[in-house]
């Protein structure tokens, strides 16, 4: 749960309405948002790291193995990765209800 | 309280001569403002500049409408500008001029007692330049007697650094040389 | 010792800044205020203050840099006039709900059009609501005096808001006269190093200027309204210790010569010191007026403002500005606002003076308080009105 809570009284405010707890936008889950994921082929990915540079969410990571994966706790499915990936190794795939 | 009023043109320092008069008067522990006419400076275009001196607080912040002497730093003035409005009942005129005060008062129909100095001539002379700001504030010290000589030259000494020598020179020599008329 | 001087008002304001040791300048020179920042980069330069001088590209990026600045935890000072505090408008709101301490000073000038350069006070009314705390200086040792105990406001932890400090434009900032400016010493005995309550630090970081969404955006402005609001009583203070340090006294409300008086003229400005020069002139002639003047704009010292017209019968109101097809002039709409109800209620003639630069002078002041005296004898309340306008207001007489 968030230090600060996203419905305070006026009194309870923070000084000029400011965040103070550091990283708090991982309280904000993402991923419900998405409708369709990023899935990687790996066979024609080549660890180039692009992917996890451009996400807006800072949700994909490079695995141990060199491979990028994503946190779909956070992805929400905005397709940027997809446009960017040099070897054109990504695409969307819809939700499964 | 003493009012006065400046004619000049953009870039001849009326209101630099303004300013002297008044930071003498302050320095000497009175109470004194100076302004511009307020507006865009333009080089060449007639201006006029304003000083009020007095031994309290002044707290008058409207224009100078009636002063009690005016300076006039350039004689082509005359033509374009009414030196003479406003001008309180014992009220003087300094103008910087080579003709005598009768002709001058004649030709323009100026009011007032009138104290004359060849300006332009004292300040080629001793500043090179025909700038006569500091020239004429010789002859109104002269005139008015509302500050003593030491202060002004005092003052010119910090506004001109390595140029204060002729415009001291020049300063005195228009206190010493211009006509006053008898009150 | 603190030195008296004969100085053009803008220089003293900008020799107050540096006294201030301020950090941050950021700044768009601009008509009258042009000196004010154009000695400071001089003092700048020349090393005598150490402190980051931002020549920026508009008034816009100045209020942003200032931000920032302050933000850093920077003491921050800016200046700007007229359609220079119209561009910085968007920003003076972020300002002040950021809760950051800056001081700016305005030299009141008249928005275009026709273009203006001459002083009023539309540039400042029109930027009421902003969120700022604002106060009035009516010469220039009260001009350097704001300046300097305006950032000991703003940055009192019972505050941390930005303040305006306003002084009229060519009447006051081309005006040589004499200031008495206190050394850096004595300012800094006054005015302790700034300690920002919270600023922006990688080591501890905080999110400045989030989104407020509609759940908590009421309550923000709440918060800010109160900010704002309860400045006022440390406010008092500080101008008392001002006073104990200094020797100047400065007031919320000030009055002169009030006493006894019928009639009242309410103004703000430069404008007030020739009121002052009037009401001399007619108190010798026997007619008992007086003078009410706003020192604290915002926030609105309404008891002060109650107290120092008590027994009055007749307001003569002189606004700078006035909001065309509206109510009038914003201090007379105040000034309403402040009375609306109470039984015994003064009445008050509406007036609007010194538009553009438009001299302010004793007949102007004469016309009102006759104005005025009708109305203490029973005429009708005449409708707000320029009194100065060519052809007059309500058409030829």
């Amino acid at each position: 749960m968030p230090k600060q809570s996203p419905s305070p009284d006026w009194q309870d405010m923070a000084l000029g309405t400011a965040i103070t707890e550091p990283g708090s936008a991982k309280y904000q889950r993402t991923g419900d948002w998405r409708s369709s994921g990023p899935v990687w082929d790996l066979d024609k990915c080549i660890k180039c790291g692009v992917c996890a540079v451009f996400c807006p969410e800072g949700c994909i990571t490079m695995r141990a193995d060199g491979y990028p994966e994503a946190d779909m706790e956070y992805c929400k499915g905005c397709a940027i990765c997809v446009c960017e990936c040099w070897a054109v190794c990504i695409s969307m795939v819809e939700e499964k209800e | 309280m003493l009012e006065l009023r400046f004619h000049g043109r953009g870039g001849q320092g009326a209101v630099t001569s303004a300013e002297l008069i008044a930071l003498a008067a302050i320095a000497q522990g009175k109470f004194a403002q100076a302004f511009p006419s307020f507006g865009p400076e333009r080089r060449g275009a007639p201006v006029m500049a304003f000083a009020r001196i007095d031994d309290k607080q002044i707290r008058n912040r409207t224009a100078v409408s009636n002063p009690d002497a005016v300076v006039v730093l350039d004689p082509h003035i005359l033509h374009i500008a009414n030196s003479s409005d406003g001008l309180s009942k014992d009220g003087l005129q300094v103008v910087n001029t080579m003709r005598s005060a009768d002709e001058i008062r004649e030709e323009y129909n100026l009011k007032g007692r009138l104290i004359t100095v060849d300006a332009n001539h004292i300040a080629e002379q001793e500043i090179g330049r025909v700038i006569t700001n500091t020239t004429m504030l010789g002859a109104l010290i002269r005139a008015t007697g509302v500050i003593e000589r030491e202060l002004l030259v005092d003052e010119l000494k910090v506004r001109f650094g390595r140029l204060a020598e002729g415009n001291i020179n020049a300063f005195n020599r228009a206190y010493e040389e211009c006509c006053v008329e008898k009150g | 010792m603190a030195e008296r001087k004969g100085m053009e008002v803008s220089i003293a304001i900008a020799e107050a800044a540096s006294a201030c040791d301020v950090d941050c300048i950021a700044a768009y020179p601009i008509t009258p205020q042009t000196h004010v920042v154009e000695h400071l980069s001089e003092i700048v330069a020349d090393g005598d203050l150490d402190a980051e001088f931002i020549p920026v590209e508009s008034e816009h990026a100045a209020m942003s840099c200032c931000c920032g600045c302050a933000s850093a935890g920077a003491r921050t000072f800016t200046a700007t006039a007229s359609q220079g505090l119209a561009l910085m408008h968007e920003i003076l709101f972020i300002a002040a709900n950021l809760r950051l301490p800056m001081v700016m000073v305005v030299a009141n000038r008249s928005l275009s059009g026709p273009i203006s350069i001459w002083n009023d006070h539309s540039d400042v009314m029109t930027e009421r609501d902003v969120g700022w705390v604002q106060v009035f200086a009516e010469n220039g040792q009260e001009a350097v005096d704001m300046v300097i105990m305006g950032h000991r406001i703003s940055e009192d932890k019972r505050i941390l808001l930005p303040l305006m400090v306003n002084f009229d434009g060519f009447i006051l900032s081309h005006m040589v006269e004499p200031i008495e400016m206190p050394t850096r010493e004595e300012v800094k005995k006054f005015l302790p190093d700034f300690e920002p309550q919270q600023r922006l630090d990688i080591d501890d970081p905080i999110t400045m200027g989030p989104v407020g969404m509609p759940v908590v955006y009421t309550e923000a402005k709440m918060a800010a309204e109160w900010a704002v609001r309860n400045s006022y009583e440390p406010m008092v203070e500080i101008m008392g210790e001002f006073e104990k340090e200094f020797g100047r006294k400065y007031k919320p409300v000030e009055t002169y010569r009030t006493d006894d008086a019928e009639i009242l003229l309410i103004m703000m400005g430069g404008i007030a010191e020739t009121a002052m020069t009037w009401v001399d002139k007619v108190r010798d002639e026997g007619v008992k007026v007086g003078l009410v003047r706003f020192r604290m704009w915002r926030p609105l010292p309404v008891d002060d403002f109650k107290k120092a017209i008590a027994g009055a019968k007749v307001l003569g109101v002189l606004d700078r500005h006035f909001s065309p097809g509206g109510p009038g002039g914003p201090m007379a709409q105040e000034i309403k606002y402040m009375l609306y109800g109470q039984d015994h209620a003064p009445k008050i003639v509406e007036t609007v003076v010194g538009l553009g630069g438009r001299d302010v002078n004793f007949s102007d002041f004469d016309q009102i308080f006759d104005r005025c005296k009708e109305v203490l004898g029973g005429a009708p309340i005449p409708p707000f009105e320029l009194i100065q306008v060519r052809g007059g207001h309500y058409g030829k007489a």
